[in-house]
């Protein structure tokens, strides 16, 4: 079997297990979690194989492994579809592989596989437990398993085929395709507990959010095939003379070239997809699903697939980029990376749900990258990327550990709590070992912890790049953005696993079983030795140990490889500064929180505090602005004068028109005419019975004497006609 | 001399006019019975007639008299039955009161 084969092969075992799962094994709890992971197991084998077979060719960028096929026919030609795996495919593939596997695994023991039925469980609602005695007939409450199990398992399967679609394609439509399955199963996954009304309505919101960024994509797509006739990525952003063509035609649309247009138009699907500022909102609240949804799809993969499209199309971003200065379209992104930074990580500090900080860290670590992107640090954000996936993948399903070894708590000594406030934990690490290890070095990564963790490498990368390319502004803000995540990040371990236990129920918090732990294992030694790869080479000391893999490899993706920024201190500096600043100040803000205690950042920042808690109101503005007059034209318009006055009316006057003609005929025509005929034949029967009735004596020879007139009579007749006439 | 057959018929006619006139005015209903007789006879009268100035080597004139004769029989035998059982009923037969054909 050849390459391309294999490559194709990938994203279909996913597929097969969604059908398999949903039409046989659904009822079968086993056989189908055994399905999903080993469709997982085999996609991930695949993965790595192409993986390992495409690393060791010479120069992957310039000569890729493609392979298409014709699908569509278009007039005399054929749309084509197909794979291809170049450096850029290589990298995400990679994280997508193993962060998919891992959260396959996870979800068997999140889930609650082995533990019996829920008493009051129904499908809709998340488990709430099942008592069961031991022994000594004690009666305990115990986690319950799931009743969706089954569905749960299917819908990430197609999920990951969704995934692996988007990134094996070799083309935008495929590429849309996948983007589109993805963003289904997202919006499935965040309302499976569908019987929640906040899961509802987060599943509303983020298909609607996002879908407001696809439909700008879906044209930015159109435009781009109606301008060049292909939509095959080697022919267009491997083409220079398409590329110039592009990039120097005006499109008369605020002074963009085309090919700035189209990046628009795609980037801002990216924007709905990667949940940036203003197209944020949705993410916090896709919270609502299960944990390993928010790891695999608001974390790790579906989010950074808009990162990847920008990465994919940054060719056509940089195309009439004249003497390093950034294009028109790039300045946007970096402006709306940069800001979304900062802003997520601002309202980040403020929260306390534990998945909330997590995704608001997600939204800002993304904008992190469209930065990079728009300052043209390709590999900077390809490569925070990767290890932003394993990191925050791995921080999310630590997440689901804490909560879950804090539902047991709260099973044991049946408090009612928010399982997900990290006001109620404290104190985990001595309840909850390895999950404290998995979570400290997942968000050391987060925090840019000098020298060891992955996040620091890929962070500095982008710091160095603003640094070494003169953008003052967004190397600022990013720096700033940086400290609060630092931050924020020691704010959530210290509140979750340092100091005293603040609630009986973390008292009594478990350790998660080996499903959920051994991935969270598995990720935290990536979000370590990962960022190794991507070392610069002229780094003191240790530069020349590792070569600088995440630069030879990712590089090679573009026609012209990014230079090498100089190493400068400064950037490192800021970068530990800001890192250790940030945890220190966390550390010291938080290690002291008894129990009930207000947030000690609350009163220093006062009322600032309560708008980053109210994330700046933007679900309010977003209600104020779109929802509500979406409500009132719904109920103004459409329903009161479009509906009832419009068509009802229309309907009601045909119905009016059709009485008063039919009150004409029936008064007019049938009374008078039609009945009256029809009495009058009756009536004037009646009449002529009388009449003759009185002739009808029944006496027999009046009948005779009759019968002799008229025969006398006809007698006389037809002498006269045949007789006396001649 | 034979006797022309004009004579014949006018004898006929009268006689059938006046079994007529009794059918019409009588009201007993034997005497209608009686004056229907007088009209088949005429009948009778012509047929002879005509047999013996037309057909005469033929007896069929004659045949048809004794079939009229015939059926006449057969007639009074049924019409005095008739009359029998009305009288039975009604308590008499005179023709003015049995209107059974009005209802």
């Amino acid at each position: 079997m050849n390459i391309e084969s294999i490559i194709w092969l990938i994203p279909f075992p996913p597929l097969i297990a969604f059908f398999l799962i949903v039409l046989i094994t659904n009822r079968r709890k086993k056989a189908s979690h055994t399905i999903a992971i080993c469709a997982a197991l085999i996609s991930w084998l695949l993965s790595l194989l192409v993986y390992w077979f495409a690393s060791s060719i010479d120069n992957l960028g310039q000569n890729p492994i493609v392979s298409s096929i014709p699908w569509i026919p278009t007039g005399d030609s054929w749309l084509q579809i197909g794979v291809q795996f170049d450096p850029l495919t290589a990298v995400t593939i990679f994280f997508v592989a193993w962060t998919v596997l891992m959260i396959f695994i996870y979800s068997v023991g999140y889930h609650n596989f082995g533990h019996p039925k829920g008493d009051h469980d129904r499908p809709g609602l998340p488990p709430h437990g099942a008592t069961v005695s031991d022994v000594h007939g004690h009666k305990n409450l115990v986690p319950s398993i799931e009743p969706m199990y089954s569905r749960f398992f299917a819908f990430i399967g197609l999920f990951a085929f969704g995934m692996y679609l988007l990134v094996v394609s070799n083309n935008l439509l495929t590429l849309f395709i996948g983007w589109e399955i993805m963003g289904l199963c997202s919006y499935i996954l965040i309302g499976f507990w569908y019987a929640k009304l906040s899961a509802r309505a987060a599943m509303i919101k983020a298909f609607l959010t996002t879908r407001v960024g696809d439909v700008f994509m879906l044209l930015g797509i159109v435009y781009l095939y109606s301008k060049t006739g292909t939509l095959y990525f080697r022919d267009i952003l491997y083409n220079p003379e398409v590329l110039h063509e592009l990039g120097t035609t005006a499109s008369g649309f605020l002074g963009f070239s085309v090919a700035g247009l189209i990046g628009l138009l795609l980037f801002i699907g990216a924007v709905g997809k990667s949940a940036q500022w203003p197209l944020h909102v949705w993410l916090p609240d896709a919270m609502e699903g299960p944990t390993p949804v928010s790891a695999m799809i608001h974390a790790a993969t579906m989010v950074s697939a808009g990162v990847y499209l920008t990465l994919r199309i940054f060719p056509l971003l940089a195309a009439g980029m004249e003497h390093g200065h950034p294009t028109q379209i790039m300045n946007i992104i970096a402006f709306i990376g940069t800001f979304t930074a900062i802003f997520a990580a601002t309202i980040a500090i403020a929260q306390n749900d534990i998945k909330r900080v997590l995704a608001y860290s997600t939204i800002s670590q993304l904008g992190f990258m469209f930065a990079a992107i728009g300052i043209g640090a390709y590999i900077a954000a390809a490569f925070h990327l990767v290890m932003h996936a394993f990191f925050k993948a791995l921080l999310f399903l630590g997440s689901g550990s804490v909560i879950h070894g804090m539902e047991h708590g709260i099973y044991h000594t049946g408090e009612h709590i928010d399982p997900q406030d990290m006001f109620n934990m404290g104190g985990l690490r001595k309840r909850m070992p390895v999950t404290f290890i998995t979570f400290v070095i997942g968000g050391l990564a987060l925090a840019g912890f000098p020298l060891i963790t992955a996040g620091f490498w890929s962070k500095d990368e982008i710091f160095a790049d603003a640094f070494g390319h003169n953008h003052w502004v967004v190397f600022i803000t990013l720096a700033l953005a940086a400290l609060l995540t630092a931050y924020y990040t020691m704010r959530q371990i210290t509140l979750t696993f340092l100091g005293e236990s603040r609630t009986d129920a973390a008292e009594h918090a478990h350790e998660s079983v080996w499903t959920m732990t051994l991935p969270l294992i598995i990720l935290a030694f990536f979000a370590i030795v990962l960022g190794w790869v991507g070392i610069p080479e002229d780094f003191p000391f240790i530069g020349n140990i590792i070569p600088n893999y995440a630069h030879d490899f990712v590089g090679e993706t573009l026609l012209a490889e990014p230079e090498t920024v100089n190493f400068e201190f400064h950037p490192l500096i800021t970068s530990i500064i800001v890192s250790l600043g940030g945890l220190g100040l966390g550390w010291i803000v938080y290690r002291k929180i008894k129990s009930g205690a207000v947030d000690p950042a609350k009163k220093a920042l006062g009322p600032i505090f309560v708008i980053l808690e109210n994330k700046y109101y933007f679900d309010e503005l977003y209600d104020f602005l779109f929802v509500k007059p979406a409500y009132r034209v719904a109920e103004n318009f459409s329903y009161k004068w479009m509906d009832r006055k419009i068509i009802d009316g229309a309907i009601h006057w045909v119905a009016q028109m059709s009485i008063v003609i039919g009150s004409f005929l029936r008064n007019f025509i049938d009374k008078p005419i039609v009945n009256g005929f029809g009495d009058w034949v009756g009536e004037s029967t009646k009449k002529l019975g009388t009449v003759f009735r009185s002739i009808q004596t029944g006496r027999v020879q009046q009948y005779m004497l009759l019968a002799l007139v008229t025969l006398a009579g006809f007698t006389a007749l037809l002498y006269y006609l045949l007789v006396a006439g001649h | 001399m034979m006797v022309p057959i004009s004579w014949y018929l006018i004898f006929a006619a009268a006689l059938f006019s006046i079994g007529l006139f009794g059918v019409l005015s009588r009201k007993n209903a034997i005497a209608i019975l009686m004056s229907i007789e007088l009209m088949l006879n005429a009948v009778n009268i012509n047929l002879v007639a005509f047999w013996r100035y037309s057909y005469s080597l033929e007896i069929s004139g004659q045949a048809f008299a004794v079939m009229v004769f015939a059926v006449a029989a057969a007639e009074v035998a049924v019409g005095l039955a008739i009359f029998i059982s009305v009288y039975r009923r009604r308590g008499t037969i005179s023709a003015d009161e049995i209107d059974l054909l009005k209802w």
